[in-house]
C-alpha cells in the first residue's frame, strides 16, 4: 500500500513531458499553483484547464490514470462543495429543513471545486512523469538558491534519495519480523484499538533497532567512500535544460498573462468575492 | 504429529501482473521424530515452503495437514499450530524486543496463556537446552554476542515446547565456532525426540545432520532422500545451482579418473577410509 | 611513492574502545602486520578477535588508540591524509543493503566520485567501466533492491573500483550471500587483484575462501597469531581448533593422510588439487 502511493504513482511511459527536465516541470508546476489562485473567474479556469489538458495529451498518460488521482480527494472535493452550496448567503436555490442552499453558494462551490481538480491533477501530472529520483535531483537544484538562507538543499535531497531506497527493505524487513513475532503466538489483529497499540511493540522496536543500525552502517560506509557533505561534490547526471523545457516555461508563463488579463477583463465569479 | 502436505500451490500476490508462483504442486510428509533438511537454490521456494507449517501461510490450492488439522479450515486454531510448530526464521536475532532476555524468551509461553508461575520454569528449561547461563537472565538482549542473541531467539521458540522445530538457516553469519555450537544444540533437540525441519545452504551440514532431504527448485521438488542418495545425483544438484559437499566432490572425480572408490561417502573418515584403502594397494602403498 | 613496496602497513597497532584506555575493551592490542603491494591476503579469526577493528583502520575510519598504520606510506593520524587514504583504501562491508545509497544501480556507483569531485564525463567513464569490471554492466538502470545478495555485492565492489583505489579492504563480504553469491564475489575479487593489480585484504570466516589467498593472516583476542600461505597455516590444524576457526575439508583430509604415511603434498589444498595428488601418488613410484 504505502509503497504504492510513494513509488507506483510513477507512469513509466516515454514522452515530451517525461523528457523535461525536472527542474523546468517543478518550475512550471509552481508557476501553475500560483496563477491557479490569481483566476477569479471561470474564463481563466478555461485557460489554465486548457494548459493542464495540453499537458496530459503530450505525457501520453492515459486519462483514467490522472483522472485516479483525484479519487482519494474526493471526500474532501464533495465536502467543500457542499459547504459553500449552504453557507454563501445569496438568493436562495432550495431548502433542506432548517439549511437553505444559495445559488451563489452553488457557483462558489463549483469555483473552489474546479481550482482544486485542475490542482490535483496538474500536480499529480508532475509525479506521474517524474521518476522519485529525477524529482529528488531537480528539488535539489530549485532549491539551492535558498540554501543561502539556510535551506539545506544538498541534505534534504540526500535524505529523500535514501528514504527511497530503504522504503521497501524496512518494508520487507516489518514483513518478516511480524512473522517471527506471530510464529511466537503474537496476535496483532484482534483487540481494541488501546490493546492493539500495545500490541505493536514487539513489532516496532525490532523494526527501529534494525533501521538504527542500518542508519549506523550506512553513514560508515558513505563515510569510507569519502562523503563530507554537499560540499565540493559533484554529481554523474547532469540536469540539462533542452528547447522542450524552455518552450513549456515559455507557455505557462504566456498562460500567466492571460489569466492575469482574463481576471481583470472579467472580474469576480461573484461580485464582492476575491 | 506428522504434517502433510498436499498438492500445495502458493502464489504471491495473485491476480496482479507481478503474481509469482513460489510453490508448485509440493506433496510431501514430514513424519515424526525425522531431521528433514531442505535444501535448494535461493528463491526455490524453502522459505515460503516452511511458512505453510505453521499457517503463516495458507496454500493457494491444495491443503496442509499438521496433525490431520487442515490449516486453511475455518477456526483453525492457529495459535495453538503455532506453539506445536516452532519456527525460527533467518537471523532470528531480528525478533528481538524485551528488556531482558527473561522477558523475550516469556513472551512466546505469556501469548500461549501459559500461567505465569510456569513461564519462569519454561525460560529456565529453554536456556538450559541452547547453553545459555541462567546468570544471563536478567541482562538486556542487547548487549549480547551474536551467537548468544541467535541462541536466545531459539530458546524464545523452545519455550513454546514445539513438537516440531523448523529453522531457516540456523547458522547464518556465524563464525566456525558460533556455527559448531547452535549445530550441536540442535542435534541434541533432535535426539531429545523433536522433529527437526531445517533449511540450509551449507550441504555439509545437512549431508551431516539430516536423516532426509528435500530438494526444491522453482518451487518443485526435484529430489528426495537419504543424504546419500540424494547426493549421489551430483549433476542433478550442480545443474540447478547447487553445491555438493567437497568430500562427495572429491569421490566422484576420483572415480572419473578409475579409482575403484565408493562415491556416496558422507564424511572425512569415510573419505579416507576409502582413499587409503586404494592408496595401500598400488605403489604409493610400496613406497611406505 | 619513494620505492615502497608495501601497501598497508600497522605498527604495534592498539585499539581500545570506550572512553579512555583503562575503562575501555581493547579490540587490538599491538598488532604488527605488512601487506604487500598486489597481494590478496586473507585474514581470519573468531568473532572478537578484531578483524572488523583492523579492517576499519585500514580506511581511517578508525584512528589508531596507540602505535600507526600507514597506507601507501600515509598515516592514517594525519588527518589531511584522510580523504586521499579513503581513496586508495576501498572499503566493502558486510551487509550489502546497508552500503548502498542510491535508487539506481549506476548512480550508487557514482556517489564515491562525486564525493571526490570529479567531472561529470569522467564519473560516467568510470562508473561503466567498473560495472564491466565485476560483470554488472547490464543492470545499470537496476533498482539495488532487485538484485541477489551476491549482485549487491558486485555493485558495492564496483562504487569502491569507481574511486580508483589501490588496495580493497573487505570486511566478511560473504557472510550473508548464498553459495552461489560468494563465488560471484570470490571470482570478481581474484580477477581484479590478477587483472588490475589491485591489493585486496579480504575478512572471512569460510576457510575455503582461503585457501587461493597469496596469504592467510589469522586473529585471535586482538592480535596476529598466525600468518603465512595458506598451505603453511591450514597445517596447523590443532592451533587453528584451538582458536575455533575451521580447517578445510581437503587440509583434514591430507593431514590423515599424511599421518598414516602416504607422502601427499600440503600445497593441495582444493578437491581439485587433492584429487590431482593423489592421482600423481598412486601412479608415481
Amino acid at each position: 500500500m504505502i509503497r504504492g502511493v510513494i513509488i507506483g504513482q510513477y507512469y513509466p511511459v516515454r514522452s515530451t513531458v517525461h523528457s523535461m527536465d525536472p527542474r523546468a516541470k517543478i518550475l512550471i508546476a509552481t508557476i501553475f499553483m500560483v496563477v491557479l489562485f490569481v483566476g477569479n473567474n471561470f474564463y481563466c479556469f478555461l485557460a489554465m484547464g486548457l494548459f493542464a489538458v495540453l499537458a496530459v495529451v503530450l505525457s501520453k498518460v492515459p486519462w483514467h490514470v490522472v483522472i485516479r488521482t483525484v479519487r482519494p480527494m474526493l471526500f474532501i472535493l464533495i465536502f467543500t462543495l457542499v459547504l459553500h452550496l449552504f453557507l454563501t448567503p445569496g438568493p436562495v436555490l432550495f431548502r433542506m429543513g432548517p439549511v437553505t442552499a444559495t445559488w451563489s453558494g452553488l457557483v462558489q462551490g463549483l469555483f473552489i471545486g474546479t481550482r482544486l481538480v485542475i490542482l490535483i491533477m496538474f500536480t499529480s501530472l508532475l509525479t506521474l512523469t517524474t521518476s522519485p529520483v529525477e524529482l529528488t535531483d531537480g528539488l535539489e537544484d530549485v532549491l539551492r538558491p535558498f540554501s543561502r538562507l539556510g535551506v539545506p538543499h544538498h541534505e534534504l535531497a540526500m535524505m529523500m534519495t535514501i528514504a527511497l531506497r530503504f522504503i521497501p527493505t524496512l518494508l520487507e524487513e516489518a514483513d518478516r519480523i511480524m512473522k517471527a513475532q506471530m510464529a511466537r503466538g503474537a496476535d496483532f489483529q484482534s483487540g481494541n484499538m488501546l490493546n492493539r497499540a500495545r500490541n505493536l511493540a514487539p513489532l516496532l522496536v525490532p523494526l527501529f533497532v534494525s533501521a538504527f543500525r542500518r542508519a549506523d552502517e550506512l553513514a560508515l560506509a558513505m563515510e569510507a567512500r569519502c562523503y563530507r557533505g554537499g560540499e565540493g561534490r559533484t554529481r554523474m547526471k547532469k540536469l540539462e535544460m533542452h528547447r522542450a523545457d524552455y518552450v513549456g516555461i515559455l507557455l505557462v508563463v504566456l498562460a500567466s498573462v492571460l489569466v492575469v488579463y482574463l481576471r481583470i477583463k472579467f472580474g469576480p465569479v461573484i461580485r464582492g468575492t476575491v | 504429529m506428522p504434517i502433510e502436505l498436499q498438492h500445495v500451490t502458493y502464489d504471491y500476490m495473485p491476480g496482479t501482473p507481478s503474481q509469482v508462483r513460489a510453490l508448485d504442486d509440493v506433496c510431501m510428509t514430514i513424519q515424526d521424530g525425522e531431521f528433514l533438511g531442505l535444501i535448494g537454490p535461493t528463491g526455490s521456494g524453502k522459505s515460503t515452503l516452511i511458512q505453510h507449517l505453521n499457517g503463516l501461510l495458507v496454500p493457494t490450492s491444495g491443503r496442509v495437514l499438521v496433525d490431520g488439522l487442515d490449516t486453511r479450515a475455518k477456526g483453525a486454531d492457529l495459535r495453538r499450530l503455532r506453539q506445536k510448530v516452532g519456527l525460527v526464521f533467518q537471523y532470528p536475532e531480528d525478533q528481538v524486543f524485551e528488556e531482558t532476555v527473561y522477558e523475550d524468551i516469556a513472551f512466546g509461553p505469556k501469548n500461549l496463556g501459559v500461567p505465569a508461575e510456569e513461564i519462569e520454569e519454561r525460560v529456565r528449561e529453554a536456556m538450559a537446552l541452547v547453553g545459555l547461563p541462567d546468570s544471563l537472565m536478567k541482562r538486556s538482549p542487547f548487549e549480547l554476542s551474536g551467537g548468544q542473541l541467535r541462541r536466545v531467539a531459539l530458546a524464545g521458540v523452545l519455550a513454546m515446547r514445539p513438537e516440531v522445530l523448523v529453522l531457516d538457516e540456523p547458522t547464518a553469519g556465524l563464525d566456525p565456532l558460533g556455527k559448531r555450537e547452535i549445530l550441536g544444540h540442535i542435534r541434541r533437540l533432535h535426539e531429545r525426540g523433536l522433529t527437526v525441519v531445517m533449511v540450509s545452504h551449507n550441504m555439509e551440514e545437512v549431508a551431516r545432520l539430516a536423516d532426509r532431504l528435500v530438494v526444491l527448485d522453482h518451487g518443485r521438488i526435484v529430489l528426495s532422500g537419504t543424504p546419500r542418495e540424494v547426493f549421489a545425483q551430483g549433476e542433478l544438484l550442480e545443474s540447478i545451482g547447487l553445491d555438493i559437499p567437497d568430500v562427495t566432490k572429491m569421490m566422484r572425480e576420483l572415480r572419473k579418473r578409475g579409482w575403484p572408490v565408493r562415491t556416496d561417502v558422507l564424511t572425512l573418515e569415510e573419505a579416507y577410509e576409502e582413499i587409503s584403502r586404494y592408496l595401500a594397494g598400488t605403489k604409493a602403498g610400496g613406497v611406505r | 611513492m619513494n620505492g615502497d613496496n608495501r601497501a598497508v602497513v600497522a605498527e604495534a597497532l592498539v585499539h581500545t574502545y570506550g572512553p579512555d584506555e583503562s575503562s575501555g575493551v581493547t579490540a587490538l592490542s599491538g598488532v604488527d602486520l605488512e601487506i604487500k603491494r598486489g597481494e590478496f591476503v586473507c585474514i581470519i579469526g573468531p568473532n572478537g578477535s578484531g578483524k572488523s577493528t583492523l579492517a576499519r583502520h585500514l580506511n581511517a575510519l578508525l584512528l589508531p588508540t596507540s602505535g600507526r598504520v600507514l597506507v601507501f606510506g600515509m598515516d592514517t593520524r594525519d588527518e589531511r591524509n584522510l580523504w586521499e587514504i579513503r581513496r586508495t583504501a576501498g572499503m566493502v562491508f558486510q551487509n550489502p543493503d546497508n552500503q548502498m545509497v542510491a535508487t539506481v544501480v549506476e548512480e550508487d556507483v557514482a556517489f564515491g566520485p562525486e564525493n571526490l569531485g570529479i567531472k561529470p564525463e569522467e564519473i560516467r567513464q568510470r562508473v561503466s567501466d567498473a560495472l564491466k569490471a565485476v560483470g554488472m554492466e547490464d543492470f545499470s538502470r537496476a533498482s539495488p533492491h532487485f538484485l541477489s545478495g551476491g549482485q549487491k555485492q558486485r555493485v558495492a565492489i564496483a562504487g569502491v573500483l569507481a574511486m580508483m583505489p589501490s588496495v580493497i579492504v573487505l570486511d566478511e563480504p560473504t557472510a550473508m550471500l548464498d553459495p552461489k553469491g560468494r563465488k560471484e564475489v570470490m571470482e570478481t575479487l581474484a580477477r581484479l587483484n590478477k587483472e588490475k593489480g589491485i591489493t585486496v585484504v579480504h575478512i572471512t570466516h569460510h576457510m575455503d575462501e582461503a585457501v587461493h589467498a597469496d596469504r592467510v593472516i589469522v586473529m585471535y583476542e586482538g592480535k596476529v597469531v598466525l600468518s603465512g600461505p595458506p598451505t603453511e597455516v591450514f597445517s596447523k590444524t590443532e592451533d587453528l581448533a584451538k582458536w575455533g576457526l575451521d580447517v578445510p575439508f581437503v587440509a583434514r583430509l591430507g593431514d590423515m593422510l599424511r599421518k598414516s604415511g602416504f607422502e601427499v603434498s600440503r600445497s593441495a589444498l582444493t578437491v581439485e588439487e587433492m584429487v590431482d595428488e593423489l592421482c600423481r601418488l598412486s601412479s608415481s613410484t
